[in-house]
């Protein structure tokens, strides 16, 4: 089956210009090489720490983000190479849901209006079937028809996540990339708006595209996971099996570093030491070497790239050394 | 058992607004024992940081105290005047580590200058004493090359290692109560298991108590002893860590905990929402929410129970006689 | 209502709006309002500058005009300036700014290149050399007052826009296909138009004390019009006995322009954010 997003080695450089008479800034890496495949339907958790590129990775399949390099196929079609706003329209089966959903409201405008404007931008000219598409998608997402004329600070910050959702809904997405779609909201709202979305998935055939920095969500949520460190995928695998196997050291540091409930219980990984180093001084071979507790002197000069391991891909050199180490059948009782 | 670094007993602090009066800590009780840390849990709005702020004495023009005690190593903190504060408390026997490294130093003067400053205030000794001291501590808090450290500029330092600074700034004057305000949620995971580690070591090395105050449970999971949970300020639950986090007693920590996505099986949520200050129910806050409501909970006055070795509920469903509206 | 509240509370900037409205009725009513309404270009010899009475309050000038007739007539021709000057400068100056605010290339560079040389040019002394070019009316003043004041409003509108540019609901919007047009007008716009208003107040006021100043130097109203600051004019020679003429007159321009700066300087507390708690 096609899949319905395929990414191919793409790669995004920021903010690099040329200014007159003035120093010029060089362009930041933010995605280096990201392949990856969307099956129709599916959950994909995108995971790393800020800095990573997990958003400027959403923001190049969305098209707002232009691609330097690689290959963005929809259904089949290849959809990159483009300049933004051509790229904008290829890609209208793709929509994007921001992570403050308070800012990426006007202020000025009413719920109304603001879901309205969204059909009208994309050309449905009929005022009737304008409304009752609102009142849909409004339904859809759990709220009344009440909403329209109120303004957005008039809503609690789990309602703006719900507007947001029904102005990107009432565009018939196929895929949608949810931003941090649950940081910042409480315990109580953040399992109200993830049963939404998957609601929602069932309901419209949804494909999602899901970044968040915080593994326990992910881990219930997503069917698949794609790990991020300075801006590569370093290991793609199904949920479960990331979870109960990571293969990738730096998957291993994250699973260690985030706090569960399980703490006491859980196996615990060192936690590696520094920061991540800035995207604009990446260093040689595998970025994670710095800071990887089985590194070597090859990893500095070889750059390791996605391999397939038996239940999905990573990229290290020594995964299975690794693995071997730890797995518990090859260990002296 | 010894005595508490800090108990505050029924405190009630009400702020008075444009729209009126707004009752934010209805009834919020707990003690935090020497050497250990007490995370404070709940959502936003539930009042957390007006509670840090009565506790370091810097509440909002327009505040009430509307009863209860702060007690501090036997000193009710409420009964002291600002100066007496300045002079006693703030800074030298209680420290605090803020939410926001970005935001807690001033960018335009070096780091050590910000330090120095105030431990000069609050520590005998010369100047080259507290630099060394300093020094001494940014080693132990990990900071890469603490010496140079000093002469650098805030911008200088990544988020994490800004946090650090921030630690040994709260350490400097030797304090007897560190209270942190979610010191690690602008970081990432890698940086806050860190800095998780590293405060809990610091708090075993100098018998410190620390009062960390968050809204994440995975975080008090891994960091804290004790832990008190609120609600619409009022103190519902308080007990060992651990204790509470595996066997929950108060309804709202009960669907609390059901909501993380490490326990629950469906997401649910709570239905309803957090009431306003302004407008909070009668009684119990979470009565209107609860699934175990009675009656009678409206007219409940805030008690709490010792309901197991070590925990206090504030529930009908602890009182030692049930009263039960029969008609 | 919260707004309003705090804005009563605002004594200066309540009495800059009593100001303000006051100065709007004269403009509006004044030749039913003004005793005398034919005074605006009548002329009685008979009783050249009478000193302030029951029926000349603020005496008469040297024409025998009934003064205080002439301080309400001359309301409308100083708010009819300074609205169209304002007018004026903002439909130049606000697209401008959100145009260089919005985009990053050239172009941008360019419009604000012009308005810091306009900005540098002193007003008065462009208006002076326009009135001279084109000889003296008040048509000429009020051009050389828009094309000196519509920096101003650039300024302010491109600081706003470049703020607004990395908006998230811009974003969001560039997400669902807007295009540039609906973005700059339809949302950034509104966004903006509380500063906007506010400078355009304050420049109301502005824009009254230096068409009076032109009209005092001669070159803007033309006799017999009622203009405040040509009656300045004419009454130098009669001072310092008749001192009512100049000094109504002048009180009238003093008021005005207090009037519109206090309200200008209310609404600017009034939607500063710094300020602003909640809405």
């Amino acid at each position: 089956m096609t899949p319905i997003l395929a990414l191919r080695d793409v790669a995004v450089s920021l903010g690099g210009r040329r200014r007159w008479l003035r120093p010029s800034v060089p362009p930041v890496q933010a995605v280096r090489g990201v392949s990856l495949d969307l099956a129709e339907g599916e959950i994909l958790g995108v995971v790393g720490e800020s800095g990573c590129g997990k958003t400027t990775l959403g923001r190049t399949i969305l098209g707002l983000q232009r691609e330097s390099r690689g290959e963005i196929r929809l259904d089949g079609t290849v959809v990159s190479g483009l300049d933004p706003r051509a790229a904008r329209r290829a890609r209208n089966a793709v929509h994007y849901v921001h992570q403050d959903a308070a800012a990426s409201l006007d202020p000025w405008w009413s719920i109304g209006r603001t879901l309205e404007e969204a059909l009208v931008v994309q050309g449905l000219r009929d005022a009737a079937e304008r409304r009752a598409r609102i009142d849909e998608v409004l339904a859809a997402v759990g709220l009344d028809a009440s909403a329209r004329p109120r303004y957005p600070h008039e809503f609690s910050g789990g309602q703006l996540r719900r507007v947001a959702l029904a102005r990107i809904l009432a565009l018939r997405p196929r895929v949608v990339i949810l931003d941090e779609p649950t940081s910042g909201l409480d315990m109580s709202v953040q399992a109200m708006v993830l049963n939404l979305l998957a609601e929602l998935r069932r309901r419209y055939g949804l494909t999602y595209v899901f970044i968040s920095h915080d593994l326990s969500v992910v881990r219930r949520f997503c069917d698949r996971v794609a790990i991020m460190y300075l801006g590569r995928v370093v290991e793609l695998a199904s949920a479960t099996e990331v979870f109960a196997q990571p293969r990738h050291p730096y998957t291993r540091a994250l699973l260690a570093a985030s706090p569960s409930l399980a703490s006491e219980t859980r196996p615990r990984a060192p936690v590696p030491p520094g920061e991540p180093p800035s995207a604009a001084r990446l260093p040689p071979g595998c970025a994670f070497s710095p800071r990887c507790p089985h590194a070597q002197p090859r990893c500095r000069e070889v750059d390791p790239a996605l391999e397939q391991d038996g239940r999905g891909e990573n990229a290290c050199l020594r995964w299975r050394e690794i693995a071997g180490a730890d797995d518990p059948a090859m260990q002296p009782a | 058992m010894a005595a508490p670094v800090l108990e505050v007993q029924a405190l009630r602090v009400a702020i008075r607004g444009d729209e009126g009066l707004a009752r934010i800590l209805d009834h919020v009780a707990f003690r935090l024992e020497t050497g250990r840390i007490l995370g404070v849990v709940g959502e936003s709005g539930c009042g957390k940081s007006t509670l840090i702020r009565a506790i370091l004495g810097i509440l909002p023009r327009g505040a009430q105290i509307g009863g209860g005690r702060v007690m501090f190593e036997g000193e009710d903190l409420l009964a002291f005047s600002e100066a007496e504060l300045n002079r006693q408390v703030r800074g030298s026997r209680i420290s605090f580590i803020p939410q926001d490294p970005y935001l807690a130093l001033n960018p335009v003067f070096t780091v050590g200058a910000q330090l120095l400053e105030t431990m000069r205030r609050h520590r005998p000794g010369t100047r080259q004493d507290h630099r060394a001291e300093l020094v001494r501590l940014l080693r132990r808090v990990q900071l890469p090359d603490a010496e140079a450290a000093l002469d650098r500029y805030p911008h200088q330092f990544s988020g994490g290692q800004r946090q650090r600074l921030l630690i040994a700034a709260a350490l400097a004057c030797a304090p007897r109560l560190v209270v942190a305000d979610e010191p690690t949620t602008a970081l990432d995971v890698t940086t806050q298991q860190q800095i998780l580690l590293l405060l809990r070591e610091l708090v075993e090395e100098t018998g410190v108590s620390m009062l960390f105050v968050t809204h994440d449970l995975g975080v008090v999971a891994e960091l804290c002893d004790d832990l008190c949970v609120i609600y619409a300020g009022q103190s519902v639950e308080t007990g060992p860590a651990r204790a509470v986090l595996n066997s929950p007693m108060h309804p709202y920590t009960r669907a609390l905990l059901a909501c993380h996505p490490d326990r629950s099986e469906g997401f649910t949520g709570i239905p309803g929402a957090v009431p306003l200050p302004l407008r909070a129910p009668p009684g119990c806050r979470f009565a209107p929410r609860c699934p175990e409501a009675r009656q009678a909970c409206p007219a409940r006055t805030s008690h709490p129970r010792a309901a197991a070795p070590g925990r206090a509920v504030d529930c009908i469903l602890y009182d030692p006689v049930p009263v039960e509206a029969v008609p | 209502m919260l707004v309003l509240r705090k804005f009563l509370r605002d004594i200066p900037a309540v009495l800059g709006a009593v100001i303000v409205l006051g100065v709007v009725l004269l403009a509006i009513f004044g030749p039913w309002i003004a005793p005398y309404p034919e005074d605006a270009s009548a002329s009685h010899l008979l009783r050249r500058l009478r000193p302030p009475s029951a029926a000349f309050p603020f005496g008469t000038d040297n024409l025998g005009r009934d003064i205080f007739s002439r301080v309400i007539l001359g309301a409308r021709g100083a708010l009819k300036v300074s609205l169209a000057v304002v007018g004026a400068a903002m439909a130049i100056g606000v697209p401008l700014g959100l145009v260089a605010g919005y985009g990053r290339g050239i172009l941008s560079e360019a419009i604000m290149r012009v308005t810091d040389v306009f900005l540098a040019l002193p007003q008065l002394i462009l208006a002076l050399a326009l009135a001279q070019l084109m000889g003296p009316s008040v048509e000429s003043a009020m051009l050389a007052l828009a094309l000196t004041y519509w920096p101003f409003f650039t300024r302010i509108v491109h600081t706003e826009t470049q703020r607004l540019r990395n908006a998230l609901f811009v974003d969001a919007l560039q997400g669902i296909g807007a295009s540039t047009p609906r973005i700059l007008f339809l949302h950034i716009l509104p966004n903006i138009l509380s500063p906007i208003i506010v400078r355009a107040t304050i420049g109301l006021g502005f824009t009254i004390l230096v068409a009076a100043v032109l009209g005092f130097l001669g070159m803007g109203a033309t006799p017999p019009d009622p203009d405040w600051g040509l009656a300045v004019a004419q009454s130098r020679g009669y001072l310092p006995n008749a001192w009512w003429f100049a000094t109504f007159p002048g009180l009238a321009i003093l008021v005005a322009v207090l009037g519109f700066n206090l309200l200008g300087d209310g609404l600017r507390d009034l939607v500063d954010p710094r300020l602003r708690r909640s809405r």
